[in-house]
């Protein structure tokens, strides 16, 4: 079957998974958002590449951070956006996913940037929609969340270029993470040797092994000598239930502290993807430390979200 | 009207027939095999050369979905369907709208499927009332009207006391209990196999075990009980060493697997393709071999098609929201036909378990074609191939993973109670 991500010749068509994506195609996405990243320090934070387009943030979901990055990446690229929280309009009136994006192309919209609760929303609108209109997908249920994944690795390689001598760590709640699986496969299709996952059983999903990462339910075992420790958001519903006792118990045994980040190498680096629950995942002298780097992740997220919609939007996806 | 059927191989796998035989019916019965009854002028004769002819088929396991979801199907296309797929008799699962747990609906949905002159239809009725799992229904009056069997469709009984009274009842008059086995709480939400394939598409899995469990609790009862039970659509390799047993031990088991969960496994879900969506999960390789292995042996006895048509709307969403469940009655047979070239298993053995063996486990007069039964035959061609494909369809439903394919096994003539219900 045709990856549905790629177009006959193998370029990029939309983006709605890491897995199955070449690297050469990640390396692409990769540098063409080194040349963004200058952008944002210029007087005037634009470039003309995607003048005349229209880009539709389509949120199923609720989303600050992600939306918004989009939109100022949008933006930079001097697209006009419009942004619709769909949670809250349509959907709630029983329109379809489909005829949503069948009005919203009739608006001419030239790129959608979806998220949904369910996997597969975004392949599905992607198998739907006109050749010509591309598809970006910004979190599908526990599927994927390709620019999370890609921006991680940016801000790796920013600060450990050398990704086949890293040993990377993802800790915490692998089974309802998207960005988790992105994180994984990013990082393993980069080369990163050694990828490990930390969790309880209760948050890992069936033979995650075979996603080519080590798994680990002891946290200090877990972080021993890693170069950088990738953190996940525990969501509040999980943490008095079924999947977890309490957050107190959490943070005893998975939080990361700043005893637990020096088993890690003294050059390690913390990550997160937000929002953070301080003191539940992450103690907040370790998220504000110096080895932290939560806030050039969301930096770099709009560099990573410029080259996504520049190399889609048909241009050179250089930054002029 | 009295019809000869010559010049096909002939395959009645109860009779033990393999062998280049004509047939004679007669007042929609079949009068003779092989030789011409005296006196015998036939009205039609049908050349069947070149082309099988074999006993109607008998699914297990086809919604229609009348009463109550009409925009899905309708008894008309659906009972042309089965007739379009060499199916003479079937029986439809009482999850319908209303549930099948009035003598009346029964009634009503026979006379329907009657008038229609197509496939024989056998309601299975609700075991429960309203499905609910609780108190149980009026399998008396439910048998007096039509129902051949009880079921709980695709809804679990959570209650073991329940389920054990519902057994002690049954067996008090001999009914069969048709069970799916699927422990509701491990399965809850569950859209896909819990295994590689699940973690990678982020969808939330239904574990094997869950298979395992309500079957440990259905055949142990049935043990205590000795109730008949028919295990339906099974899809795991653990339950299928564990029916293999039970089968040892004595118990009254029988049990079937759908064509589908016999040559399809969880990758097939792809790039989410919600016709993959079925009840129970598509498994894993090695799950799809046992399958195949226990029907060799004999563990599991037939092959349904699980019919679900389900409408186009229903489909396009996100994998998890999409409806459950496939088109399959005109695919039940060039798939069983796939399955048999694939394993190198014998058109005969293939074909008994589309016919002899499902009505067997039905209790009814179908799946052969001894002198005297009802003349439900389907005579096709095992060597054309034809495209499945929304257009090629008959039922109303259109949607199954095998979409685009092309299959060997076109279906000729359909013959119910000695008339050609269906001609290609």
């Amino acid at each position: 079957m045709n990856n549905p991500q790629l177009d006959t010749d193998g370029q990029l068509r939309h983006l709605l998974s890491i897995e199955g994506l070449p690297k050469k195609i990640l390396n692409q996405i990769l540098d063409t958002a080194e040349s963004f990243v200058g952008v944002a320090e210029r007087e005037v934070k634009k470039v003309p590449l995607l003048r005349g387009k229209t880009v539709c943030n389509l949120f199923f979901e609720n989303s600050t951070r992600t939306r918004t990055t989009f939109e100022i990446a949008a933006k930079r690229l001097s697209a006009d956006v419009i942004s619709l929280n769909v949670s809250t309009s349509s959907q709630s009136k029983g329109e379809t996913i489909l005829d949503t994006v069948d009005n919203l192309i009739a608006m001419h919209a030239d790129m959608f940037v979806v998220r949904h609760a369910q996997s597969g929303a975004a392949h599905l609108i992607a198998k739907h929609v006109p050749p010509h209109i591309h598809v970006i997908n910004a979190g599908d249920g526990r599927h994927s969340h390709p620019t999370q994944g890609l921006l991680d690795v940016f801000t790796i390689r920013k600060y450990k270029p050398e990704l086949h001598n890293l040993r990377v760590a993802i800790v915490g709640d692998v089974l309802h993470s998207r960005v988790a699986r992105s994180e994984i496969h990013a990082l393993t299709t980069l080369g990163v040797p050694e990828v490990r996952v930390i969790a309880p059983k209760t948050l890992l999903p069936a033979q995650v092994e075979k996603l080519g990462v080590h798994v680990y339910h002891d946290m200090d075992e877990g972080l021993k000598d890693v170069d950088v420790i990738m953190m996940l958001r525990l969501q509040n519903e999980r943490m008095n239930g079924a999947m977890l006792p309490s957050s107190e118990e959490y943070f005893k045994t998975y939080g990361l502290t700043p005893e637990r980040l020096a088993l890690a190498k003294p050059d390690a680096i913390v990550m997160h993807p937000g929002p953070m629950n301080r003191g539940v995942e992450i103690d907040s002298t370790v998220a504000d430390g110096k080895q932290s780097v939560i806030l050039p992740q969301v930096t770099y997220g709009i560099a990573i979200r410029m080259a996504v919609m520049a190399i889609l939007g048909g241009g050179t996806g250089v930054a002029l | 009207m009295k019809i000869h059927i010559k010049n096909g191989q002939l395959i009645d796998p109860k009779n033990n027939i393999n062998d280049k035989l004509d047939v004679f019916i007669a007042a929609g019965k079949i009068v003779s095999i092989g030789v011409i009854p005296e006196g015998f002028v036939a009205t039609k004769t049908i050349d069947a050369t070149n082309l099988t002819v074999c006993p109607g088929l008998v699914d297990l396991s086809a919604r229609l979905r009348e009463p109550g979801d009409e925009y899905k199907a309708r008894l008309a296309s659906e009972l042309q369907a089965a007739v379009a797929g060499g199916v003479t008799s079937l029986a439809c699962p009482p999850d319908t709208d209303p549930v099948l747990d009035e003598p009346g609906l029964v009634e009503m949905l026979k006379h329907r499927a009657k008038q229609q002159g197509l496939a024989h239809v056998y309601p299975l009725g609700a075991m429960t009332r309203q499905l609910k799992g609780a108190a149980l229904s009026e399998m008396n009056e439910l048998h007096t009207a039509g129902c051949v069997g009880f079921s709980q469709a695709n809804i679990a009984v959570t209650d073991t006391q329940v389920l054990w009274r519902a057994m002690e009842y049954a067996a008090t008059f001999g009914f069969t209990l048709f069970l799916h086995a699927e422990e509701p709480f491990l399965a809850a939400k569950g859209v896909a196999h819990d295994g590689e394939v699940a973690t990678r598409m982020g969808l939330k899995g239904i574990p094997s075990a869950a298979e395992a469990l309500a079957l440990a609790s259905i055949l142990r009862i049935a043990q205590e009980t000795g109730a008949s039970v028919h295990i339906s659509r099974l899809s795991t390799a653990e339950g299928v060493a564990m029916i293999r047993t039970a089968k040892a031990q004595g118990l009254k088991v029988s049990c079937d697997v759908s064509a589908n969960h016999l040559l399809l496994t969880e990758h097939d879900i792809a790039y989410f393709d919600a016709n993959c969506h079925l009840k129970p999960p598509l498994r894993t390789q090695r799950d799809k071999a046992e399958l195949s292995t226990g029907l060799k042996d004999g563990t599991i006895d037939a092959i349904c098609s699980d019919h679900t048509p389900v409408d186009d709307d229903a489909k396009l969403a996100p994998f998890a929201e999409a409806e459950i469940g496939a088109t399959g009655l005109e695919l039940l047979l060039p798939l069983t036909l796939k399955w048999a070239a694939q394993e190198k298993v014998s058109l005969s053995h293939a074909i008994e378990r589309i016919t002899k063996a499902s009505a067997n486990i039905l209790g009814v007069a179908a799946g052969d074609l001894s002198p005297n039964s009802n003349a439900d035959l389907c005579i096709f061609d095992a060597n054309e191939y034809w495209k499945v494909s929304p257009k090629t369809l008959k039922s109303q439903g259109k949607n199954t993973p095998f979409t685009g394919l092309e299959l060997a096994g076109k279906v000729k003539f359909t013959l119910v109670n000695g008339q050609v219900v269906y001609h290609d």
